[in-house]
C-alpha cells in the first residue's frame, strides 16, 4: 500500500512535475520515513546499508543520556535554589518545561533555514541539522531567551554552514558558531552567575548559583580544590553533574554515556576523543607544575579540569564533527590534542572567558584544514622521493 | 622460484554475501550466440571490420583499434556476424555472432622455435593477430596494453578477494601446463619479473602456483581488496609516475596464451563462475568467451533479479539476453530491490550487512563466522554531501589518502593527483570505498574522470 502511495505521488515532485520545486521537502518526508528501493545505477552494484542518516541518528541516541540529565538537572537546580526538592517526576517535568522549547525553537528555525537553502539551491536536505540542532540546546543555559536563540541558529545555520556551501563543506562547526555567537553578541545571557539555574521564587542563601569555573577562577590563598569543595563541587559531585551549567554539560558521567556508544559503533573518531583528553591533561599538569600557590587556579589538579564546564560534552560531542575535525588518522591526533591544550590554556590564563573548550575547538577547526595538509603533504613527499629513486 | 615475505594486509572489508560458487564444474550448452563487446576495454574506439551478415571464424578479426591499429578484436567463435548493435551517438556496443558450432579457426602462425630463445619480436604478433593481446592490461590507467611498450615487470593475481568471486585455484585445475607455459610466454616480453601472489590463507593452492617457474611468488593475506592486482603492485614495486609501466594479467588470460602457444591455435575456452542467491545450479561452467547468458545462467523466476557480468562491485549490469564481458569469469546474479520499508533507517540490523559498527550485524557476523548475507541492488539511501567519516582509509589498503585523491580529482588539480597516487590505482581499488560511502558518492566513475584527465593532460 504504502509501495502504491509512494509511487502514485513521487512523479509529481520529480523533473517537470507540478511540485518540482518541493523535491527536497519531499525527499526528506520519504527517506526520513522509508528506505526507498533507490536501485544503484553505476559502480558497485551493491551499497553498504550505512547512510548519513545512520551516522547522525547514533549520534543522537549517544546524545540523550545527557539529554535526558539535563532536562532533570534543569528541574532540580531550580528547585534546589528555592532549597527543596519535590522528587524525580516533578524535576524532569519542570526540567522539561525548560529545556524541550529551546529544542523546538532549534528545530523550527533551522528547519526554516535548511528547507529554504535546499529548495533554493536544489539539493537534496542533508541530516546534519539534525545534529547540529540537537546539540545546540544542550549547551546553553536553561534559562536563554528563545529569541536570541532563534538568531544563533540562524547564524549558526546561515554563516557557519551554508555560506561556506552548505553540509559537508563548513569549516567551523556550526553549533558551536551559535554558541559563539550568543557568547559574544548577547554575553548577559551566557556567562556570569545568574544565567545558568532559573531560580525559583524565594531562593535561599545557601544556593549557589556560581558554575564551578567561575569559582574557580577567584583567586585566593586556600587550595582551589578546597575552595570549590566549600561551595559543594567535589570532583564526584561535577562528574555525576547535578551542578548549574548548560543543560547538557554538567554530567560528565551521561556524556561518558554517549562517548561510549559513539565509540562502540564507530561513528565518533576515538583518536579524537582520546587525545582531546590527553591534551587537556598534559596541559593542566603543566600548569600544576608552575602553579605560584595552591589557591591559584593553575593548580588545578587535571581530572578536574575534564569534568568541569564543556570540555567532556565539546571532547566527545563537538570535537568528533567529521565535518570540521581534521580527516587523517594522524591529524585527529594533533588537531585533538590541541583542542584539549588550548582549552585548558584559556580556561585557565584568562578569566574573561572561563570556558575555553568552545573557543578552542572553533580555533582548531580553522586549523584542521591545515594539520591536514601537512599529514598529506608528506604522503606526496614519500611519493616523490620513490619516484626520483 | 623465490617465495618473498608474506604481505598481511588488515585493512579492507571480507564481505559475506551469500550465494557462492560451488565447487563444482559442468560444460554449459554451446551457445547459440556469442558476442565482442568494444564497451569491456576502457577508453577503446573500435574500427570495425566485418559487417552484418558476415561469415566468420574463430579468431577472425572483428574491429581492431583506432589509436593503435595493430591491437585486433577476434571472434570466439565460427558463425555469422548477425547484429551490431549500436548505443548513443552510434557507439557500438556489441558484435553479435550467430554461431554454427562447428568452430572452425583461422591459422595462426607461430614461430617454430622453442619459447625460451623467442624474444619480443616473436610473440608480440602472435598475441595481436590471435586477439589475445587485449588481455593484458597496463598501470597506469588499467587499459589495454600498448605492445611498443617493454613493461618494467609484468603482476599476475591469483587471488580473487571480491565478494562470491570464484576460486582461482579451482579454475587452474587441469590446466596447469598452460599456465605455466604462459608465465614463460609473458617473461619474455619484460626486462623485470613476474610476479604472482596467492592468498596465504587458502587451504588448498595450487601447485600451479605454489610450483610455477619463472616467477617471484608473493604470499598476501587479507580482506578483500588484498587481492587486487593493484594491491599486490603497490606492496611489491610501487608504480612510480606516468612512464612507469608494468602490466597485468589474469590466471585466465595466462592459461589462454600459454594455451595459444602450447597447442599452436586458437581456443576460446574458458570458465564462468555463476555466484549470487537468485542463481541456480551456481557452479563453474566451461563455455567460450562471449557467451550468452542464457545459454548456462539459471535463476529462480519469481524475483526481480540483477545480471552482473563481473563481480558485484566492478562489473556491469546485463540483460538475461546479454554476453559475458571479455575479462569477466563470473555472472553474479542479484535481487533487485523492490519495497520502501517503513523507517528502514532505525532498525537495529541484524540482517543487514554492514562494515559500519552502527549494525549489529557487524557483531553478530564476528560471533557467527558463517552466516552469509543477502544484499539487494540497492543504494540503501540517498546522495549526499560529501562528509569526510574516516571510513575509507580503512578499506583501502595502500598508502594513499582516498578522500584527498578524490577531491583533487573533483577540483582537477592534476599535479595534486599525480602526488596523491592517482597511478596506482584503477576503479576496482576504489570500489570498496564505494561501498561503504554513507554519501552513496560514485567514487569508481570519478576516479576514471581524473585518470582520463590525467592521462591526457598529465
Amino acid at each position: 500500500m504504502i509501495d502504491r502511495l509512494m509511487k502514485k505521488i513521487e512523479p509529481h515532485f520529480t523533473r517537470g512535475g507540478k511540485l518540482e520545486l518541493f523535491y527536497p521537502i519531499f525527499e526528506m518526508v520519504a527517506t526520513i520515513t522509508f528506505v526507498g528501493p533507490k536501485r544503484t545505477e553505476k559502480g558497485a552494484h551493491i551499497r553498504d546499508y550505512y547512510d548519513i542518516k545512520r551516522l547522525m541518528i547514533s549520534v543522537i541516541y549517544a546524545g540523550l543520556p545527557a539529554m535526558a540529565f539535563g532536562i532533570f538537572n534543569a528541574g532540580y537546580q531550580h528547585f534546589a535554589s528555592m532549597g527543596r526538592y519535590p522528587g524525580f517526576i516533578e524535576c524532569m517535568i519542570r526540567g522539561a518545561s525548560l529545556v524541550i522549547p529551546l529544542f523546538i525553537v532549534v528545530y523550527a528555525v533551522g528547519a526554516i533555514w535548511e528547507i529554504l537553502f535546499a529548495v533554493v539551491r536544489k539539493h537534496e536536505i542533508n541530516e546534519g541539522f539534525l545534529v547540529t540542532g540537537f546539540l545546540l540546546p544542550l549547551i546553553v543555559p536553561p534559562t536563554i531567551p528563545w529569541w536570541q536563540l532563534a538568531i544563533a541558529v540562524s547564524f549558526g545555520v546561515v554563516v557557519g554552514k551554508e555560506l561556506f556551501g552548505g553540509t559537508g563543506m563548513n569549516v567551523f562547526n556550526p553549533a558551536l558558531v551559535a554558541r559563539a555567537f550568543l557568547f559574544f553578541a548577547y554575553p548577559a545571557s551566557i556567562s556570569g552567575d545568574g544565567v545558568w539555574t532559573a531560580f525559583g521564587q524565594n531562593m535561599v542563601d545557601t544556593y549557589t548559583a556560581a558554575t564551578p569555573l567561575a569559582v574557580a577562577a577567584v583567586q585566593g590563598t586556600i587550595p582551589i580544590v578546597d575552595v570549590l569543595a566549600q561551595k559543594g563541587y567535589t570532583f564526584w559531585t561535577m562528574f555525576l553533574g547535578l551542578i548549574p551549567g548548560s543543560v547538557g554539560e554538567t554530567s560528565t558521567l551521561a556524556i561518558l554515556m554517549g562517548a561510549a556508544f559513539l565509540l562502540l559503533n564507530g561513528v565518533a573518531s576515538w583518536r579524537t576523543m582520546l587525545s582531546v583528553f590527553a591534551g587537556g591533561t598534559v596541559m593542566a599538569l603543566v600548569f600544576n607544575a608552575v602553579a605560584p600557590s595552591p589557591g591559584s587556579v593553575m593548580a588545578l589538579p587535571p581530572h578536574y579540569h575534564l569534568v568541569m564546564g564543556g570540555f567532556a560534552f565539546g571532547a566527545v560531542f563537538m570535537a568528533t564533527d567529521p565535518v570540521s575535525s581534521a580527516a587523517t588518522d594522524i591529524g585527529k591526533l594533533f588537531y585533538g590534542f590541541f583542542i584539549g591544550v588550548l582549552a585548558i590554556l584559556v580556561r585557565v590564563l584568562n578569566p574573561a572567558y572561563p570556558e575555553g573548550m568552545m573557543l578552542a575547538i572553533l580555533f582548531m577547526n580553522a586549523f584542521a584544514p591545515l594539520i591536514d595538509n601537512i599529514v598529506v603533504w608528506f604522503n606526496v613527499r614519500r611519493r616523490r622521493r620513490r619516484a626520483t629513486e | 622460484m623465490n617465495i618473498m615475505a608474506e604481505i598481511k594486509l588488515k585493512k579492507g572489508y571480507y564481505l559475506r554475501l551469500e550465494g557462492e560458487t560451488f565447487k563444482a564444474f559442468e560444460n554449459a550448452p554451446f551457445p547459440e550466440k556469442v558476442a565482442c563487446k568494444p564497451t569491456d576495454f576502457t577508453g577503446l574506439k573500435p574500427r570495425l571490420l566485418v559487417e552484418t551478415g558476415n561469415r566468420v571464424k574463430v579468431g577472425t578479426a572483428l574491429y581492431k583499434d583506432k589509436n593503435n591499429d595493430d591491437i585486433l578484436f577476434t571472434s570466439p567463435a565460427s558463425g555469422r556476424v548477425v547484429d551490431i548493435v549500436r548505443g548513443e551517438r552510434r557507439v557500438i556496443q556489441e558484435i553479435v555472432i550467430e554461431t554454427d558450432g562447428k568452430q572452425q579457426r583461422e591459422n595462426i602462425k607461430i614461430p617454430r622455435k622453442s619459447i625460451s630463445v623467442m624474444g619480443r619480436e616473436d610473440i608480440i604478433p602472435v598475441l595481436l593477430t590471435s586477439g589475445l593481446f587485449p588481455l593484458i592490461i597496463q598501470r597506469p590507467f588499467g587499459k589495454i596494453a600498448d605492445p611498443r611498450v617493454t613493461p618494467r615487470d609484468i603482476f599476475i593475481s591469483a587471488m580473487n578477494t571480491a565478494p562470491i568471486s570464484p576460486d582461482w585455484n579451482l579454475i587452474v585445475h587441469g590446466n596447469e601446463e598452460c599456465f605455466q607455459k604462459g608465465i614463460d610466454i609473458l617473461s619474455r616480453l619484460t626486462d623485470g619479473k613476474v610476479h604472482l601472489a596467492v592468498d596465504a590463507r587458502h587451504g588448498n593452492l595450487s601447485r600451479a602456483f605454489t610450483a610455477a617457474e619463472g616467477v617471484e611468488l608473493h604470499h598476501v593475506s587479507g580482506p578483500h581488496p588484498a587481492g587486487n592486482v593493484g594491491v599486490h603492485i603497490h606492496h611489491i614495486a610501487p608504480i612510480r609516475g606516468r612512464h612507469d609501466i608494468v602490466w597485468t594479467c589474469s590466471v585466465q588470460a595466462v592459461m589462454c596464451i600459454g594455451r595459444l602457444f602450447m597447442e599452436g591455435r586458437l581456443s576460446p575456452e574458458t570458465i564462468v563462475a555463476v555466484a549470487g542467491s537468485p542463481a541456480q545450479n551456481r557452479k563453474y561452467f566451461r563455455t567460450i568467451r562471449g557467451a550468452q547468458l542464457s545459454s548456462f545462467v539459471e535463476y529462480f523466476y519469481d524475483e526481480d533479479v540483477r545480471f552482473i557480468t563481473g563481480d558485484v562491485f566492478t562489473g556491469k549490469k546485463v540483460s538475461y539476453d546479454g554476453f559475458v564481458s571479455f575479462y569477466d569469469n563470473m555472472i553474479t546474479v542479484i535481487p533487485e530491490p523492490a519495497h520502501y520499508e517503513l523507517l528502514g533507517w532505525t532498525t537495529l540490523g541484524a540482517q543487514k550487512m554492514s562494515f559500519s559498527r552502527t549494525f549489529l550485524s557487524y557483531y553478530l557476523s564476528r560471533l557467527l563466522p558463517r552466516v552469509r548475507f543477502e544484499q539487494k541492488a540497492s543504494l540503501n539511501g540517498s546522495k549526499r554531501a560529501f562528509i569526510v567519516t574516516g571510513i575509507y582509509e580503512k578499506v583501502l589498503p595502500m598508502d594513499i589518502y582516498p578522500v584527498f585523491l578524490l577531491k583533487s580529482i573533483l577540483a582537477e588539480d592534476i599535479e595534486e593527483m599525480e602526488g596523491l597516487g592517482i597511478y596506482e590505482v584503477i576503479e576496482e581499488d576504489f570500489a570498496l570505498c564505494e561501498y561503504v560511502d554513507p554519501s552513496k558518492n560514485d567514487f569508481q566513475e570519478l576516479l576514471r574522470r581524473g585518470l582520463d584527465l590525467v592521462e591526457r593532460e598529465g
